[in-house]
């Protein structure tokens, strides 16, 4: 059998899920021997013009990671798709816009703002911002331009598998391998990964009748390893995350992020973490959902540390509509 | 792919008065999976019914939205014609026009624009309703009543007289309660033992009773209709089946030391003892801890005495199982004691004593055969005060209810009191007299008129002796004046409180009880008899602290709904109720407080939240609380809301 | 004018009955909104309220029973916590959190429910369109 050409890309990403790859460890080897590597920027030597000239459809399979945040992004997602048979959305950035993502709930110009005007470090006495295109007298000069929004890569283009995580972990990426290898695929649009929540995987102990008087933040206290973290006052999004990572956080007693996005059939995981919130919240006290709730320090980015682009509502902050 | 009917109602000019009914059937028609649409005058009438049912046979109709009146009025209707045309009833829906849509406005356009909405969005509802089947279960045609007071002696006898098995059970070694112990009752002042003796007399009679005394409920599991119960029948060391109850034993038994609680702490008991005289089953039991024979292996006389051989020193405590098919709770309440008052002297006085105590004074079977005599020295007392709401209406300290019952006991005490001791002089500290209910109000006129009983408004600060006197410091709120009394005895209506073991019954029962420990109803107005939790029904002072007649019409109410229950040959229950995808549960149990009637429970062994149908209402908190996705509610699923939801908000101009 | 599209969410039991009671009274509202059924007001995910806004709704009305009052004796206690909380993150996705009511109305409060209507259009139509459909 020929080998397999595989891509791997990253856009809007920290690089995580690229090194993710090597968390397969003496694996590695395997994937190697199915697979050839025709691209992959973080680890070879590769242009974009090598790419633009592989025929329609030459890779088998393309791992893109990160975000879609700037026209770069957007541009290479594209081409990729062009030239890919399979596109698989790997790692959360990718799959639900990710951290990058959290930049949706404040806009463009606030981000430049800080990044070029407000920080402490920034020197600029002129407020220059950078430019997409700028003519100088040797010709006219582009960087990619930096959207307003910052999108999941089935927003951009059509997208065959998912494998989730932040990063995914390894196990789940040889699963993936080893579909393509054998060409036992699921049905295109599937996620690799579980279908029930978190707390499926979890080893923690949860009452009969969960209840939450208050909510702490992990520096806060030191759960004691036994029950449920939720019950303990911390939130864990276990009950609206997908199963697949084997409860990795929980196991060092960090409460689930949600890096794994929503189950099979919700549309709105922070949505669904907030009503799953509200109903274990002690009700007789019609305080105190408010109380939890303003306990939270930024609930918007808990609930969506990673759903920034998978939301129900684009969750893009619109100047003009009170706050 | 769905076939749905729309039939848009005129109700004469009721709708078609303000919304144009020929264009909304005219828009509904090409709209999706609509194979039919017709308008008609009244939809309701035989002829209309027809239309439905001729459309549905020959169209071959998969769902049907009528667009009429409010499906409170004739859901059923339509339903029914569905069903006789061979259409799952629940593929039926209403489509309100008129008392959300005609009649609430007047332009004809805007209200056209609307029922057309209102319309495709329940064209959608159709399009996601399953057909579903009544759910049916079995039920077990016995009911258990928990409590052999007068509320549960009452609704055993009921439900028994209706002929139903009833099983009773009772705690104490008799059946009767607080209102065994009570001397005359307001506000006819008739003998309590007189009125209640025959009720347990019929209850230990009755065929249909199955009465287990010294017992308690170990516990519950199942549900509605089939309930499987564990009671835990505590050894008496005497072998009922062989006593006569001669009360030989009791009568030679050398340990006497022993405080009665039927006496309420004013009178010794024997170790083996009958409560009272009267007692139903009349056979006694031994007080293990206060008996000679076990406590330090000598002694034996009961043994010696008893002519048939009944004293069984070997006895273990037993466990019966039964099934039932519905229970009552009529556990009853306790009386806050007075040692825990700290402005009464934490009980420490001998002369200040509950009403409880003062009822078995004034009884004449009690302690002083209906004496009234002061405790500390037997002398009759000449000036006794009754403090009500001691305990109750007092949130910072004690209990911020009303216990209902003491404004009433009271004034009759003060009357009793009078009656046996003329020339003396009884005072009552109150905040507010409240004195509803039949003939109530008279009586207390009554206490305060004619028998000169001296009423003071205002609340007791303090109490302390003095010599041989109870000193009594309060104020008249009226004159503004405060008030020493010297007292001879003390009575405190003190606090009506839930059984202090009522949280513990209630987990075992999954029943909710309130923050006071009383058995929370399933709503205060409508179903004031029915616990939460499907099957349970609730009793007396159980549920709250409430006076004789009360408490029976209650026991009485439980009565009718449990033969209600097992009139059918099934239960029957609305299918529309929450449902679990076990292969998406994750076990994560959100869902279970969500609940209010313990329909949600978790599967150790598949590690999953199930529906217990039964007990599910079809509320659908439970779905929302669930974030896996795994819980949906049939006919209510979120994939219909999201539907419903983008329908209703498309344009529809017209 | 502008005229806000409106989704009202209203429980079985107290607030469609107290709506039913406004049209048999023959008492007059706005008629911007659009009624979905539930048997409870707990059954709204907050889901529900983000796909309605999503597919444009200038406000939604959550109709239950007053506290107390809940057929399902806490259903509405449960609304009221989600309804709180989703109300504080609104505002992070473009919505003004005023755009989202939840009224006790009960059964017998048909002249309520139809101040509430009015006044909530009336507010949405202050309020203006949506910037961030």
């Amino acid at each position: 059998m020929a080998k397999l050409k595989l891509g791997m890309y990253w856009a809007a990403t920290c690089g995580g899920c690229d090194v993710s790859v090597l968390d397969t460890h003496e694996r590695l080897l395997k994937i190697v021997e199915a697979a050839d590597i025709y691209f992959w920027p973080i680890a070879m030597d590769f242009k974009y013009k090598d790419v633009e000239a592989m025929e329609d459809g030459f890779l088998d399979v393309c791992l893109f990671n990160g975000a879609i945040r700037n026209s770069e992004n957007e541009h290479l997602a594209k081409l990729l798709r062009k030239k890919s048979k399979v596109m698989v959305a790997y790692g959360a950035c990718a799959a639900f816009g990710g951290i990058p993502a959290l930049a949706n709930f404040t806009t463009r110009e606030k981000i430049l703002e800080k990044a070029y005007k407000t920080t402490v470090s920034t020197d600029n006495p002129q407020g220059v911002y950078p430019q997409p295109s700028t003519k100088m007298p040797e010709g006219e000069i582009t960087i990619p331009e930096f959207y307003n929004h910052v999108y999941k890569l089935s927003d951009i283009v059509p997208v065959e598998y998912t494998i989730p995580g932040c990063p995914p972990p390894a196990d789940l990426l040889m699963t993936a391998v080893e579909a393509i290898v054998t060409g036992k695929l699921p049905p295109a649009g599937s996620t690799i990964a579980g279908e029930k929540t978190l707390c499926d995987e979890c080893p923690l102990e949860k009452s009969e009748k969960p209840v939450i008087n208050d909510i702490k933040r992990p520096f806060q206290v030191i759960p004691d390893g036994k029950k449920c973290l939720l019950e303990q006052g911390l939130i864990c999004m276990g009950p609206a995350t997908r199963s697949g990572c084997g409860a990795a956080c929980i196991k060092v007693n960090m409460p689930c992020r949600g890096c794994f996005g929503p189950a099979k059939d919700i549309k709105d995981q922070g949505a669904k973490m907030l009503s799953a919130l509200a109903s274990i919240v002690k009700f007789d006290d019609e305080q105190k959902a408010d109380q939890i709730i303003n306990s939270m320090v930024d609930a918007t980015g808990t609930l969506y540390r990673f759903g920034g682009a998978n939301a129900i509502l684009s969750p893009r902050r619109t100047e003009g509509e009170k706050p | 792919m769905e076939k749905i009917g729309v039939f848009v109602c005129h109700c004469g000019l009721n709708i078609a008065g303000t919304v144009d009914v020929k264009k909304v059937a005219e828009a509904i028609s090409g709209y999706r999976d609509v194979a039919h649409a017709e308008e008609y005058k009244y939809m309701c009438s035989d002829p209309g019914q027809n239309l439905v049912i001729k459309a549905i046979k020959e169209k071959g109709l998969t769902g049907l939205v009528v667009a009429a009146c409010s499906p409170t009025l004739h859901e059923t209707t339509f339903r029914k014609a569905a069903q006789r045309a061979g259409l799952n009833p629940y593929k039926v829906e209403i489509a309100n026009i008129r008392e959300q849509c005609s009649w609430v406005h007047d332009d004809k356009a805007l209200a056209t624009s609307k029922a057309i909405k209102i319309v495709r969005t329940m064209v959608e509802k159709v399009r996601g309703d399953s057909p579903l089947e009544t759910i049916k279960v079995d039920v077990t045609k016995k009911a258990l009543v928990i409590g052999g007071g007068i509320s549960g002696i009452q609704a055993a006898l009921d439900i028994a007289n209706s002929g139903y098995p009833v099983i009773l059970v009772e705690r104490q070694p008799s059946i009767g309660g607080h209102m065994a112990q009570l001397s005359e009752t307001f506000p006819t002042l008739d003998c309590s033992q007189c009125i209640l003796t025959p009720k347990m007399v019929d209850v230990s009679k009755h065929p249909n009773i199955t009465l287990h005394t010294y017992s308690e409920v170990e516990d519950v599991s199942g549900y509605v209709g089939n309930f499987k119960v564990r009671i835990k029948k505590k050894a008496a060391y005497v072998d009922r089946d062989k006593c006569t109850g001669c009360g030989l034993c009791s009568e030679k038994c050398p340990s006497k030391n022993n405080s009665s609680e039927f006496e309420r702490g004013m009178a010794f008991r024997k170790a083996i003892y009958t409560p009272f005289p009267q007692a139903v089953p009349n056979k006694p039991v031994i007080d293990r801890e206060n008996c000679t024979y076990f406590q330090t292996g000598k002694c034996g006389v009961c043994a010696k005495v008893c002519t048939v051989g009944a004293i069984n020193y070997e006895q273990q405590d037993e466990m019966i199982e039964e099934q039932v098919g519905s229970i009552v709770i009529a556990t009853g309440y306790e009386v806050h004691p007075v040692s825990k008052f700290a402005e009464y002297g934490y009980g420490t006085i001998p002369d200040v004593i509950d009403g409880l105590q003062f009822e078995r004074m004034l009884s004449a079977s009690g302690p002083t055969e209906g004496e009234v005599k002061r405790p500390s020295d037997g002398k009759t007392p000449k000036e006794v005060v009754f403090i009500q709401c001691a305990g109750s209406r007092d949130p910072e300290k004690y209990f911020p209810y009303c216990s209902k019952i003491c404004c009433m006991y009271t004034a009759k005490h003060a009357k009793l009191y009078k009656h046996k001791v003329h020339d003396g002089q009884p005072y009552v500290f109150y905040i507010d007299i409240r004195a509803g209910g039949k003939k109530y109000e008279e009586f207390v006129q009554q206490a305060i008129e004619e028998e000169k009983v001296v009423y003071l408004r205002g609340k007791v600060s303090r109490i302390y002796r003095d010599g041989d006197k109870v000193m009594v410091c309060g104020e008249d709120t009226l004159l503004g004046k405060k008030v020493e009394i010297a007292a001879d005895l003390v009575v405190l209506a003190s606090a009506i409180t839930a059984q202090t073991d009522s949280r513990e019954l209630a987990q075992k029962l999954k029943a909710a009880v309130d923050e006071f420990g009383f058995f929370s109803e399933a709503h205060p107005k409508l179903r004031p008899v029915e616990s939460n939790t499907g099957g349970f029904f609730l009793a007396g002072a159980a549920q709250a602290p409430k006076d004789i007649p009360e408490a029976v019409a209650q026991a009485s109410a439980t009565a009718a709904k449990v033969t209600a229950l097992f009139s059918g040959k099934y239960l029957e229950h609305e299918p529309i109720v929450a449902t679990v995808v076990e292969d998406l549960c994750s076990g994560c149990r959100i869902c279970v407080p969500a609940c209010p009637y313990g329909a949600r429970e978790y599967d150790k062994e598949k590690k999953v939240a199930r529906v217990n149908e039964v007990l599910c209402e079809g509320c659908g908190a439970c779905v929302s609380a669930c974030a896996s996705g795994a819980t949906q509610q049939n006919n209510f699923s979120d994939q219909q809301f999201y539907e419903m939801i983008s329908t209703a908000l498309e344009e529809s101009n017209v | 004018m502008f005229e806000p599209k409106m989704i009202c969410f209203y429980c079985k039991w107290c607030t469609y009955t107290g709506a039913d009671l406004a049209g048999t009274s023959r008492m007059k509202y706005l008629p911007n909104g659009v009624v979905l059924k539930s048997m409870c007001s707990s059954r709204i995910d907050p889901q529900h309220i983000l796909e309605a806004f999503k597919k444009g709704a200038d406000g939604v009305l959550i109709g239950g029973c007053h506290y107390g009052d809940c057929h399902y004796v806490t259903g509405n206690q449960l609304t009221h916590n989600r309804v709180a909380m989703l109300q504080k993150i609104l505002p992070d996705f473009g919505i003004d959190p005023h755009r989202l009511r939840i009224e006790w109305i009960s059964a017998a409060e048909g002249a309520k429910l139809v101040k509430v209507i009015n006044t909530f259009t009336e507010d949405l139509r202050a309020m203006g369109p949506r910037r961030s459909k």
